[in-house]
């Protein structure tokens, strides 16, 4: 129509939306690319993710399944060794542990066992996490579980941009690849920069530069600690805030050279303390950079229960921005 | 000749037990033969042989208990065995630790050794690092600076923000725990300076006497007569001191102040307390000061000098329990004998604890620093 | 359109060489495990050869084989070298996997050999999706899933069944049945003891077949592969068969008695050909003696191989934890 029409305008768009578009450009882009999981195409998706995908695409490509989780998350891994690059979406995290046996004991060895003769590229996705009162068996943020597994890559989209395109990446890579997306995040809605179309699944980025003090974080837990460090500014204090996109492998190289400057480092996690991916962020900064700390590495993690139902016990048990802004402040001022 | 030996049955199988020979000395065994049942943690299993030929010996006896691969029997006319497999190589030594950022200017120091450290007084630019990846460690420290207590050398390098930390904390504690009363006199300083004039005159600048050295020895002399006032307050009573161990305020270039001792100020005379003070400033500018001058004093003195205000309040440096401020000398009105003129003054004030004194005797505390002052040619 | 099995000379010694070199290659395995040049867990196939030999006689290069970690049978039924085989046993890296995988871990790309699966019933979900994959990318193949009786006692092999019923995939499920999950009876592990009829919960067509007869597993199997490739729905066979030796080498046995034992060894699969070929006057005995050489001597050349083999370098440990790319 007119000469800007070729300009691409700058988007705002929900993290829901950027998913559902990310899943239906790989399809398009790909034929060996199909989705399936239940739910995913009459209902639309749990979390309305692909809904009305089904309709465009086919029922081939946005496959429903039973509530078989062992049976078709070991199936995406056979189709992806039979040479297809399945996109494999389980309701939540807390129903992959039906599953767990396929994806540690198939999906992260076979490359391995066999010698390098086979790969699995696959792509499991997952909601994580906690804040929608789904109590104890719908919560839980076990991402860090993940992460602890060789022959696994493990991302965690915080950003609309990421949610819009990590999975390309992730579909390219001859790995297994876990995406985990916070369930708080669907509704969040930001503006794509349309100059923007590919990201990296290696590195951290710096979301928020500081040098006062270094804030780790990934997935939900991300805009709490953008949040935090607006009011630790208040305060006098310019926090630095990492966001690690990647859980496996780890980015470390940007948080110890954050840490270099800054010299504190506070790591905010949805997970458990206990043995978890905050604990090894601490250990492999104190093991790497420890001549370089000037404080004790605090973490701001959920508290140690199965997360509740009645709001005001789950808020209680997640790391809040208030914690967040006290455990910063308490390493920078000592109070 | 071969050996038949304990085999390995599983991978857990470290030994097993002989329950049983099937066979004799003389017997002919063949492959695939049961010669005999040994006994494990998980039962008893019959053990086959692979090789052919006549028992010659049995060398484990029934009821032996053997690790795997020990000889039970021995064979003539069999093929030999073949040596079990080499080992794996073993692996190489664990790769060093990823190479560490390094911040220039900035020495990797232990958490423990960089508080050790501080406390010295010991810069630890000047450690040489013994630990991992050359960092200094405790026992780096420790080797610089050998026992607490004992007169380490201290040098540049005290930490600025360590001392604000530490100004911090006890002024702090003072405002928190000492009920403070203020008393101040103005006192004429004609007396003293002309003395000091008089005995200046002949000598080098580096040699010449600081009105400072004046107000240290009378109020030495005035606090010797005033012991409520000379001493610390600890665990809830006052203890006298044991001797006039005037506590000096040195600012330091780059902020902080630290007020070392001069030890029995009152039977020190001016030159050599004039040294004194000389010597104490260079050496806490130098940070050269020994941990001993820091914790003795009895009563502190800050004396703000010609660049100073006119008169300062002071806050009592726990635990002792009274603190001395001289203000500038200042040209100002001065009546004498009923005429006005013009007169160097000086204002000393005086911070008490009243837990220990009360305003009456800091008053004749000040009226004696005066009374000595005004017989300056006496000090 | 079944396809028929003639059993000829040519055909009946093919089958007979097949098992007797599976039959020999784990006695040596054996001895070589109990003079600890095999270490891990190794679990030998003797008494089920006919399984194997049978069905795999029965699928095309193209068709594609999932099994469990009693795959020694498997792996030479369909042609990965004794060789590479025993290197691998011997966790050399002139093994098919490099030594990476060991007894319970055989894979080979040439021969669509998906493992050597040591969880049991984990290969099911796996061979359901190979299947998915072929059939999606228009290849006319057949994926056949090895698993023992245990498998039946996991969901996965009920999801598994399910899923490939619903999107009517090219799967043969074989079930070697050989009534023991390690020690565990079938009696006492199934409430429903005749495996062939749970399929008809997934509407999968299934048959039982005497697992000690190679010719009536191939016949079997033919049948069912027809079966598959014409209906393009998955087909459960159970071979009823027995393992003579225990279940892993570290077994004392307690939980059968000799007797059951002796009984089924008197069907063993390999005599019972053996005779019959002979009886039938399709194979003489100086060239079962030949047979017999040849087979001696491969497993000699393999073990003479296997002990050249060299280690893997340890700087390679944590290569093919993560692929660089997919191998094509």
């Amino acid at each position: 129509m007119s000469a800007s029409a070729s300009v691409p305008m700058p988007q705002a768009m929900t993290y829901r939306e950027a998913c559902k578009q990310a899943i239906r450009a790989a399809i398009i882009a790909d034929p060996r690319v199909f989705l399936m999981g239940e739910d995913v195409a009459r209902y639309g998706g749990c979390y309305a993710v692909t809904k009305g995908l089904a309709g465009e695409l086919g029922e081939e490509r946005i496959r429903d399944t039973p509530l078989s989780e062992v049976g078709f998350v070991g199936a995406g891994i056979g189709a992806a060794i039979a040479g297809m690059r399945p996109i494999i979406e389980i309701m939540t995290v807390n129903f992959s542990l039906l599953a767990l046996d396929q994806i540690v004991n198939n999906a992260a060895t076979i490359a391995h066992m066999s010698g390098g003769q086979f790969a699995v590229p696959l792509v499991i996705s997952m909601s994580t996490g906690a804040g929608r009162q789904l109590a104890a068996q719908h919560s839980h943020s076990l991402e860090g579980w993940y992460a602890h597994i060789p022959g696994l890559k493990v991302l965690a989209p915080a950003t609309v941009e990421d949610a819009r395109h990590m999975l390309q990446p992730a579909l390219d890579d001859p790995n297994p690849v876990l995406i985990f997306e916070h369930v708080m995040l669907y509704n969040r809605e930001d503006v794509l920069d349309p100059n923007v179309t590919e990201v990296d699944i290696v590195s951290a980025k710096i979301r928020r530069p500081g040098r006062d003090i270094t804030l780790v974080t990934y997935g939900g837990s991300l805009f709490k600690t953008l949040e935090a460090a607006t009011a630790l500014q208040q305060d006098g204090i310019e926090a630095e805030v990492i966001d690690l996109r990647v859980l496996r492998p780890l980015d470390m190289a940007t948080v110890i050279a954050s840490v270099a400057r800054t010299r504190r480092l506070v790591i905010v996690d949805e997970g458990w303390k206990s043995g978890s991916l905050s604990a090894e962020i601490a250990t492999r900064v104190v093991e790497e950079a420890f001549f370089e700390l000037d404080a004790p590495i605090r973490r701001v993690c959920a508290r140690e229960v199965p997360i509740p139902y009645a709001a005001h016990l789950e808020q209680a048990a997640l790391p809040q921005t208030a914690a967040i802004v006290a455990a910063a402040r308490g390493l920078v001022r000592g109070a | 000749m071969t050996d038949f030996r304990m085999p390995s049955l599983g991978a857990d199988m470290e030994a097993g037990t002989l329950v049983e020979w099937r066979v004799k000395p003389g017997a002919t065994v063949k492959r695939g033969d049961v010669v005999a049942v040994v006994e494990t943690q998980k039962g008893a299993i019959e053990i086959e042989i692979f090789n052919e030929g006549l028992v010659s010996e049995i060398v484990v006896p029934v009821g032996g208990r053997v690790p795997v691969g020990t000889v039970l029997a021995r064979l003539e006319g069999a093929a030999g065995a073949r040596e079990p497999a080499a080992p794996p190589p073993l692996p190489p030594p664990a790769p060093p630790v990823s190479a560490l950022p390094v911040t220039p200017g900035r020495p990797r120091i232990s958490p423990a050794a960089r508080r050790l450290a501080a406390a010295r007084g010991i810069d630890i630019q000047r450690v040489a690092g013994t630990g991992p990846a050359g960092a200094i460690t405790v026992a780096d420290v420790e080797a610089v600076s050998p026992a607490p207590g004992a007169m380490p050398p201290q040098r540049p390098g005290f930490d600025p923000a360590a001392m604000r930390q530490a100004i911090a904390a006890a002024m702090s504690r003072s405002k928190r725990e000492i009920p403070h009363y203020y008393l101040s006199q103005t006192v004429d300083a004609s007396a003293a300076l002309a003395r000091l004039e008089r005995m200046n005159r002949e000598r080098p600048p580096p040699e010449r006497l600081l009105p400072a050295a004046l107000f240290l020895r009378a109020t030495a002399l005035a606090v010797a007569k005033t012991p409520e006032l000379n001493g610390v307050w600890e665990d809830g009573r006052f203890r006298p001191g044991d001797g006039v161990h005037i506590g000096w305020a040195i600012a330091l270039r780059g902020g902080g102040l630290v007020a070392p001792a001069i030890r029995n100020a009152d039977r020190r005379p001016l030159d050599d307390l004039m040294a004194a003070l000389r010597d104490l400033v260079l050496r806490a500018r130098s940070f050269a000061l020994r941990s001993s001058e820091l914790s003795d004093p009895t009563i502190t003195v800050t004396s703000l000098g010609d660049r100073g205000a006119d008169a300062v309040l002071p806050i009592i440096y726990p635990p002792q329990v009274a603190m001395i401020g001289i203000g500038r000398i200042v040209t100002r009105p001065w009546v004498i004998d009923g005429t006005l003129g013009p007169r160097p003054i000086v204002a000393i004030t005086l911070a008490g604890d009243h837990r220990a004194s009360d305003g009456h005797r800091g008053g004749l505390l000040l009226a004696e620093i005066d009374r000595l002052l005004q017989e300056a040619e006496t000090l | 359109m079944t396809e028929k099995v003639h059993l000829d000379h040519a055909h009946g010694r093919s089958l007979l060489t097949s098992m007797l070199r599976i039959r020999r290659f784990e006695e040596k395995c054996f001895e070589l495990y109990q003079s600890e040049k095999i270490r891990g867990f190794m679990h030998l196939y003797d008494g089920e050869e006919a399984v194997s030999v049978g069905i795999i006689a029965a699928l095309r290069p193209e068709d594609a084989i999932v099994a469990t970690y009693r795959e020694h049978g498997q792996a030479l039924a369909r042609g990965i070298g004794m060789d590479a085989l025993m290197a691998e046993l011997y966790g050399k890296q002139q093994g098919c996997c490099r030594g990476r995988g060991g007894s319970m871990h055989v894979f080979s790309r040439a021969a669509r050999f998906y493992g050597g699966n040591a969880i049991v019933a984990g290969g099911l979900p796996l061979a359901v999706g190979i299947a998915m994959g072929d059939k999606m990318q228009g290849r006319n193949a057949v994926t056949a899933c090895f698993f023992g009786d245990g498998a039946v006692d996991e969901g996965a092999f009920h999801e598994s069944m399910n899923l490939a019923s619903l999107w009517n995939l090219p799967v043969l499920f074989v079930c070697e049945n050989n009534l023991y999950a390690m020690g565990m009876a079938l009696e006492r592990a199934e409430a429903e003891t005749d495996i062939a009829r749970k399929a008809a919960g997934y509407r999968v067509a299934s048959e039982a077949v005497d697992g000690m007869n190679v010719v009536a597993a191939e016949v079997a199997a033919r049948r069912a592969i027809a079966q598959i490739r014409e209906t393009g729905k998955p087909f459960l066979l159970e071979c009823r068969t027995y393992r003579f030796r225990a279940h892993s080498m570290f077994d004392a046995q307690l939980y059968r008695s000799k007797e059951e034992i002796e009984t089924w060894r008197k069907k063993d699969p390999v005599q019972q050909l053996q005779s019959w070929l002979q009886q039938a006057g399709l194979l003489h005995a100086d060239e079962i003696a030949r047979i017999e050489a040849d087979i001696a001597a491969e497993i000699d050349a393999a073990v003479a191989f296997a002990e050249a083999g060299t280690w893997e370098p340890v700087e390679d440990l944590e290569r093919f934890t993560l692929m660089d790319k997919v191998p094509q």
